[in-house]
């Protein structure tokens, strides 16, 4: 690990309790819901970490504690040094807090992953599905959604599965 | 009353987005797209309009939604790469080059000098045909009709450059995971220089036609303006934060592929602007051309595809011969590789900005899951920030000059 990144995970240790993993040369910390706007906001002044690279959740169901991860990508342009957070959220208590005010590209992220993983954002100021319809029912990148497919038509039951088809509705 | 008459659009859902004014009725709500022909894909954006002002903008995406990163949760990793394609579909290689590389990082995979200077010459041959589709449409918008045409005709060269080696013009799969697909044809490096031969000249053409245009300039110059920190808080990255100033490109800061090796200048602004924006663009793709020409110059001679036999199929000769490899040809096409449990986040820089793919693993030969950190989905939320107070008119330069495509937002 870089010795830059060794003093912010020793920080993050004394301050949030963070625990850390680390694969392939990245660096990936442990947060705790309540404390991520203070990381987030920590880690954007007293360590430039000034570009919010990504954002994303992963779902590990049927896990139940923590059932997602939520992961913030961030990059320092200064140093040029980059760092994950992740945080745990457990099947109860789907609703962390916004990082819209630390970063504003956490707006349309934080859409994101309510429409496509059902978490919610605490104080988001635009809290709308964003890629899907609004009147859509579910969140497609759970694991317990399924694919869907479509049945195959051929000529002899072409009008039967015809019939059926899920078309948009008029 | 006829039906096609201009329809207003009711403030309901919308209410904490618009201003007072539009409650009263003060100002308008009007749809701008998804059928607009310069909204450069299905975008659709909701105005707040007093007179022919812009008081807020907001944009409406999903039209393309495809539900990519849930299919590739489906499909095996050399399976998945398909779909990588078709994401931003002005940067086909580029996609690619993004995938295999984060799968090559997940499963720590080697790929030999040769395959890595393709990629290079190849992903930069695909910024410049994404910078003229770029530039084509963009002045298109602002009427300049004949740019489109000649933009369009060099990027015929490319696409055939790239049908030469792959069979096809855009959905081209390339690059796989420990290499390419095969060696480039012999006729590949003739038709490189004679693109590379004539380009410099018609970069010259366009730039004859626009930079120096009084008419071009009055469009775009000090409109749509992106401080360099607003560009940091909203993520933007790629040329658009290098026309506001901010100096980062990751072939350079963090070079893959063996991009230390090539000699190439990032080219900034500092004004913010469309016209920044332009004349940014403009100089990556003679930057690009150099790198392209070195990258050729020095195309090391010897395999294409890393011999870990683990990830990547052996030749078909071998496959007559040796019963290993036949095991491995199998194995591989029928249960694909596993990779470990856990997750990598790599990211290029593509002709829009920070491509970046996020991949886990658990173990088996399925991604768990994939993320695709799309550079345009970024680059258009800060439009309703850098629109605000400009012309009806202005959007329209505006939103060609931050170089959106939707396949690549809407993933």
């Amino acid at each position: 690990m870089d010795n830059r990144l060794e003093k912010i995970v020793k920080v993050l240790q004394e301050k949030a309790s963070a625990t850390y993993e680390e694969f392939r040369g990245e660096l990936h910390i442990f947060i705790n819901p309540g404390q991520i706007v203070d990381v987030l906001t920590f880690l954007r002044d007293e360590h430039q970490f000034s570009l919010f690279s990504a954002m994303t959740a992963v779902d590990y169901w049927p896990r139940q504690n923590p059932r997602f991860h939520v992961i913030y990508q961030l990059t320092s342009l200064t140093q040029n040094l980059s760092l994950q957070l992740r945080v745990p959220v457990n099947e109860g208590q789907l609703k962390i807090p916004t990082a819209t005010q630390v970063f504003q590209s956490a707006n349309w992220r934080e859409r994101e992953i309510f429409d496509m993983f059902g978490i919610e954002f605490d104080g988001h100021p635009d809290p709308r599905r964003i890629l899907m319809p609004d009147d859509w029912e579910g969140h497609p990148l759970r694991k317990d959604y399924p694919l869907g497919y479509e049945e195959p038509q051929f000529t002899f039951n072409f009008e039967e599965i015809d019939l059926r088809k899920p078309y948009a509705k008029e | 009353m006829s039906e096609y008459q201009l329809q207003e659009i009711p403030v309901g859902p919308y209410r904490h987005l618009v201003s007072e004014r539009a409650v009263s009725g003060e100002t308008m709500l009007l749809n701008m797209g998804p059928q607009h022909p310069s909204t450069h894909g299905v975008l659709r954006l909701l105005l707040e309009l007093d007179g022919e002002v812009i008081v807020n903008c907001i944009p409406d995406i999903g039209f393309l939604h495809t539900g990519v990163e849930k299919n590739m949760e489906a499909k095996t990793y050399q399976k998945a790469e398909v779909m990588t394609d078709r994401l931003d579909y002005m940067n086909n290689m580029g996609n690619n080059l993004a995938y295999v590389m984060a799968v090559e990082k997940l499963v720590d995979l080697d790929v030999p000098p040769r395959a890595q200077a393709l990629r290079v010459i190849l992903t930069e041959l695909q910024r410049i045909a994404s910078h003229l589709v770029w530039l084509g449409t963009a002045a298109l918008d602002l009427a300049a009709m004949s740019v489109f045409l000649y933009c369009f005709r060099e990027r015929e060269i490319i696409l055939d450059i790239f049908e030469l080696v792959s069979g096809q013009r855009m959905m081209t799969t390339y690059f796989r995971p420990g290499g390419v697909w095969r060696d480039v044809p012999v006729e590949f490096e003739a038709a490189v220089r004679n693109f590379i031969r004539i380009f410099p000249k018609r970069i010259d053409e366009y730039e004859a036609l626009l930079t120096n245009n009084p008419l071009f300039l009055d469009r775009v110059a000090i409109i749509g303006k992106l401080s360099a920190q607003d560009a940091l808080s909203y993520g933007v990255t790629g040329p658009n934060m290098r026309a506001s100033g901010v100096d980062w490109d990751l072939r350079k800061v963090r070079p893959y592929m063996g991009y230390e090796q090539y000699d190439f200048n990032v080219p900034t602004d500092t004004r913010g602007d469309v016209l920044a924006r332009y004349l940014v663009r403009v100089q990556e793709m003679r930057e690009s051309l150099k790198i392209v020409e070195q990258a050729l110059n020095k195309l090391p001679i010897g395999p294409v595809r890393s011999d870990n036999r683990k990830f990547v199929p052996p030749p078909r000769s071998e496959i007559g011969t040796s019963m290993e490899s036949l095991i491995h040809h199998f194995k591989l096409w029928t249960d694909g590789f596993p990779a470990p449990k856990a997750s990598i986040y790599s990211a290029v820089e593509s002709p829009r900005g920070e491509l970046g793919v996020y991949l886990e693993g658990d173990g088996g030969p399925k991604p768990y899951r994939v993320h695709w950190r799309t550079p345009s989905f970024e680059n258009l939320e800060v439009l309703p920030l850098i629109s605000k107070g400009h012309l009806v008119a202005d959007l329209v330069a505006i939103i060609g000059s931050i170089d959106i495509v939707l396949g690549d937002i809407d993933r």
